[in-house]
């Protein structure tokens, strides 16, 4: 696919003896909201470290918008455009939740070399921080310390400072790890706003929000790709289906 | 070139001390995570229980055993009352409190033995020089330091390798929290590991008393020499810390011993003069440097995580 | 209010009625009255003893800027203060007496090294780095030993303090007190200024979640060193100022036990706190000197405070006046 914004192709990580990323091969063209699937030990978060640049890989290229990120140091990646939600929350919990979407603007703002002024009166940072954090939800909650908020609400503040990257693809992981249905459906409605706008890849567990957000689906397990294409493809590929055999009834119907 | 053998001797010999020090170092680091300030205090108590008790007892082998078991039982006890409050915390915690430990060592000893420090004499059979090669002769005693502390290092390795302690200790330095899962009486375990570094620390100084020195604060910068001991040779890691140990003993004794002559050739004798000890002393920081910017986790790694 | 990390709670805009705002303004005070005190009992021991306390807790500033508010854990701040005190008695032994030269010199060597030093140390975390910095000290102290020109291991007197010409005689001993009261409280307004600036905010996300810092896209590691080159340097200055203050460098102010008293002049006070490293200098020297009129074995007192600091106050000492709210 040749204007594809991310271009994964052979992708390999072994890990010892483990193969965690098997060749793996995907395009996502700009603007698709592309689910990635797989059952437990599959090779996600693998690919998440893989993709954010955590992780090295042994083989395979990734480009991002032509260009070549396999060896791009994380920060360095974040500054092209690809930003990450992590799913095991990961935030400045002493801060509040402004503050912590406020430093992913700072972060695409200019330099950081500036030691008089109070950064949290700059209006060219708290203001874009505020719209993010309205974006997913949070914007009441902006003046309260992270380690205040609860679970699902770190997990759309991880959101919003990945938004606030200003970011041209966003990686989510497990967004939706450890909420409850209720704050899952409104994550799902916030997915599902974001879409078309930006080109998101998520890597999820749960088939439901998968087949009601995705463009195109990819299915991994132990690392290798079994089967890519859109929802309905999914569903009837009987690969997939002998994979997610026991694993989660009703969803695939 | 006899002088050079020596001088090696005398490398080999100071690196067994700082493997002492380093391994029981290594091992509390490792095993409980805790960086131990006061395991100069230790070895410095070493000397003095040593040098007390051989007094007493009028028999230096005598006087070392009963050394070595005071040491390992303050080591113990020292464990129980200060050291168990400060796990899990931050290294910072950690070594604000050794630290107060480490002053409070130094005043204690000075209170009990007063400020000038102690001697040790050797019984006469050591004090003769052997000719271990034709033409080089090298002090009994200190070829005996080289000895026990092979067998020492050798006990060490049947113990961590072949005993079922030794195997907590493996899995405890590689993965902490999976050998307090399976149920192991982690109290315990951390007292008797402590005591061991206790232990070890006391040989070394009762070791060292008759050749160097039992005074106050001896303790400090041996203690810093077994830190870059570890850092090179790998936190957690007893052979990293046997090799490290005898490559930090060499270099700094051969280079303390030949880089001022080396420097006299190619610099001025004034500058060489000004230099050779200040870049002598900065060998090993040197060395240190040099690991931890290309092999950051060090020469054999014992943690996995 | 806890002012560490607190968005809330900027510490320029400090409520000025908690028990801590009332210590530190009662403690400024004091200070300020010193000379006054001596000039009045003739007792010039309390100047000479408060002297050293502002020149310690301006060493304590700046490892509080790296240590609190940057998660970096320097083990060899003290060998700053020896690079600052050493340019000092060099430059006046090889006829260099002018403060002009020596002072801007012993900050930029001070810089110099901590560029160094950081550049290779930063690289590694936790105790790794904690046992980097404390061996590149002792580099540091051992080259000291080394220079048997400036006095080798018994170190060297200086004859003449840093001349101003005519600005001010820093020979006069409440002159000098008063010089060093205002780099405090100006060191202590800078660091305030520039753990809120943008700058600041990212040395508190790094120390806060480094990892989360490079996911959002910040190249840690150069803000990082430049925050460690400008704690080196103003420990440079503050051992600029203990040169003048002694008339006397010796590599003992270098050794790895006076970057132990520093890290516990930070802690004890409050890490990441505007005036914690005053509180917390001022609280260890004076009980040192207390202890040490009052027993002969000050360290055994000394010791064990520490211990039980280390493992009860979390928040050293302004901590507790806050009822330790945060744990």
């Amino acid at each position: 696919m040749a204007d594809a914004l991310l271009q994964i192709g052979g992708l390999t990580k072994r890990f010892g003896g483990v193969v965690a990323a098997d060749a793996i091969t995907l395009d996502i063209p700009g603007g698709e909201f592309h689910a990635v699937i797989g059952p437990n030990g599959a090779g996600k978060t693998t690919l998440v470290g893989l993709l954010a640049g955590e992780i090295a890989p042994q083989g395979g290229t990734i480009r991002f918008d032509g260009r070549d990120i396999a060896r791009l140091a994380v920060f360095r990646r974040c500054r092209l455009g690809l930003a990450r939600s992590f799913q095991i929350t990961s935030l400045f919990r002493e801060f509040s939740a402004l503050d912590n979407v406020a430093l992913a603007v700072q972060a695409h703002a200019g330099h950081s070399f500036r030691f008089w002024s109070d950064a949290r009166r700059e209006a060219a940072l708290r203001e874009p921080a505020q719209a993010a954090l309205a974006r997913v939800g949070l914007a009441a909650r902006a003046g309260v310390r992270v380690d205040r908020l609860s679970h699902g609400e770190h997990r759309e503040l991880e959101i919003a400072m990945a938004l606030a990257t200003g970011p041209r693809l966003l990686l989510l992981d497990e967004p939706m790890a450890g909420m409850g249905p209720e704050e899952s459906a409104r994550m799902v409605d916030m997915l599902r706003a974001l879409k078309g706008g930006i080109t998101i890849l998520l890597i999820e567990h749960d088939m439901e929000t998968v087949f009601a957000l995705a463009d195109r689906i990819t299915v991994l397990v132990y690392g290798r790709v079994i089967a890519s294409g859109d929802p309905a493809a999914i569903r009837a590929d009987a690969a997939v289906r002998e994979a997610y055999l026991g694993e989660n009834e009703g969803s695939a119907q | 070139m006899l002088y050079f053998i020596e001088q090696c001797l005398n490398g080999i010999q100071l690196g067994m001390l700082l493997f002492l020090l380093a391994a029981g170092l290594t091992l509390i680091f490792g095993i409980m995570d805790l960086v131990n300030l006061a395991h100069g205090s230790l070895y410095m108590l070493g000397a003095y229980f040593a040098a007390t008790f051989a007094a007493l007892t009028g028999s230096f082998v005598l006087g070392a055993i009963m050394a070595l078991a005071a040491s390992l039982a303050t080591g113990m006890v020292l464990e129980i009352i200060a050291i168990r409050p400060l796990y899990g915390r931050s290294h910072l915690d950690h070594v604000l409190g050794t630290f107060g430990l480490l002053l409070f060592f130094n005043e204690l000893v000075r209170l009990i033995w007063g400020p000038a420090g102690m001697t040790l004499s050797l019984p006469s059979e050591m004090l003769s020089a052997v000719e271990i090669i034709p033409g080089v002769f090298y002090p009994v005693y200190r070829l005996v330091i080289i000895l026990v502390t092979l067998a020492v290092a050798a006990l060490l390795y049947l113990l961590v390798m072949r005993t079922r302690l030794g195997m907590l200790i493996r899995a405890g330095a590689s993965n902490r929290e999976m050998v307090g899962a399976l149920g192991v009486n982690i109290k315990l375990l951390y007292t008797l590991v402590f005591g061991l570094g206790a232990a070890l620390a006391g040989f070394a100084g009762l070791m060292q008393a008759p050749i160097l020195t039992v005074q106050i604060g001896m303790g400090e910068n041996i203690l810093i020499l077994a830190f870059v001991v570890i850092i090179i040779g790998g936190i957690g890691s007893i052979r990293g810390a046997f090799v490290a140990a005898i490559i930090v003993g060499l270099i700094d004794t051969l280079g303390r011993a030949f880089l001022p002559d080396m420097l006299r050739s190619v610099l001025s004798n004034n500058v060489a003069i000004t230099l050779a000890p200040a870049l002598s002393s900065m060998l090993i920081y040197m060395l240190m440097a040099g690991v931890l910017v290309f092999r950051p986790e060090g020469l054999f790694p014992a943690a996995s995580k | 209010m806890t002012a560490r990390g607190d968005p809330l709670l900027n510490p320029l805009r400090v409520a000025w009625l908690n028990p801590r705002a009332a210590l530190v303004a009662v403690l400024l005070a004091v200070l300020g009255l010193i000379p006054l005190y001596a000039a009045l009992t003739g007792d010039t021991f309390a100047i000479t003893l408060f002297t050293r306390v502002l020149i310690m807790a301006l060493a304590a500033v700046s490892l509080d800027l790296i240590m609190g508010y940057g998660g970096m854990v320097s083990f060899g701040h003290a060998a700053y203060l020896g690079i600052g005190g050493y340019a000092v008695g060099i430059l006046w032994k090889e006829g260099f007496a002018s403060g002009f030269v020596q002072w801007p010199v012993a900050i930029g060597v001070a810089a110099l090294f901590a560029l160094v030093v950081g550049a290779l140390s930063l690289r590694t975390r936790g105790v790794y780095f904690i046992m980097i910095t404390l061996a590149f000290a002792q580099m540091a102290y051992y080259v000291a030993i080394g220079l048997e020109r400036y006095g080798g291991d018994d170190g060297l007197t200086i004859r003449t303090r840093s001349q101003f010409g005519g600005l001010i005689d820093l020979n006069n001993r409440t002159l000098f007190y008063y010089l060093c009261f205002v780099i405090l409280l100006m060191s202590i307004y800078l660091v305030s200024r520039i753990v809120n600036s943008r700058f600041g905010l990212v040395i508190q996300g790094s120390r806060s979640n480094e990892r989360r810092m490079r996911a959002i896209g910040f190249p840690t590691f150069r803000y990082k060193l430049v925050c460690f080159v400008i704690a080196g340097a103003l420990c440079g200055l503050a051992g600029a100022l203990l040169a003048n203050h002694t008339n006397f460098i010796s590599p003992s102010m270098m050794y790895w036990t006076r970057s132990g008293d520093l890290m516990v002049m930070v802690v004890l006070g409050g890490m990441g706190t505007p005036f914690g490293p005053l509180i917390g200098t001022v609280t260890f020297l004076l009980l040192e000197e207390v202890l040490s009129r009052v027993t002969e074995y000050p360290g055994l007192v000394l010791g064990p405070a520490l211990l039980l600091v280390a493992i009860y106050l979390h928040g050293g000492i302004a901590g507790l006046l806050e009822g330790r709210r945060n744990g």
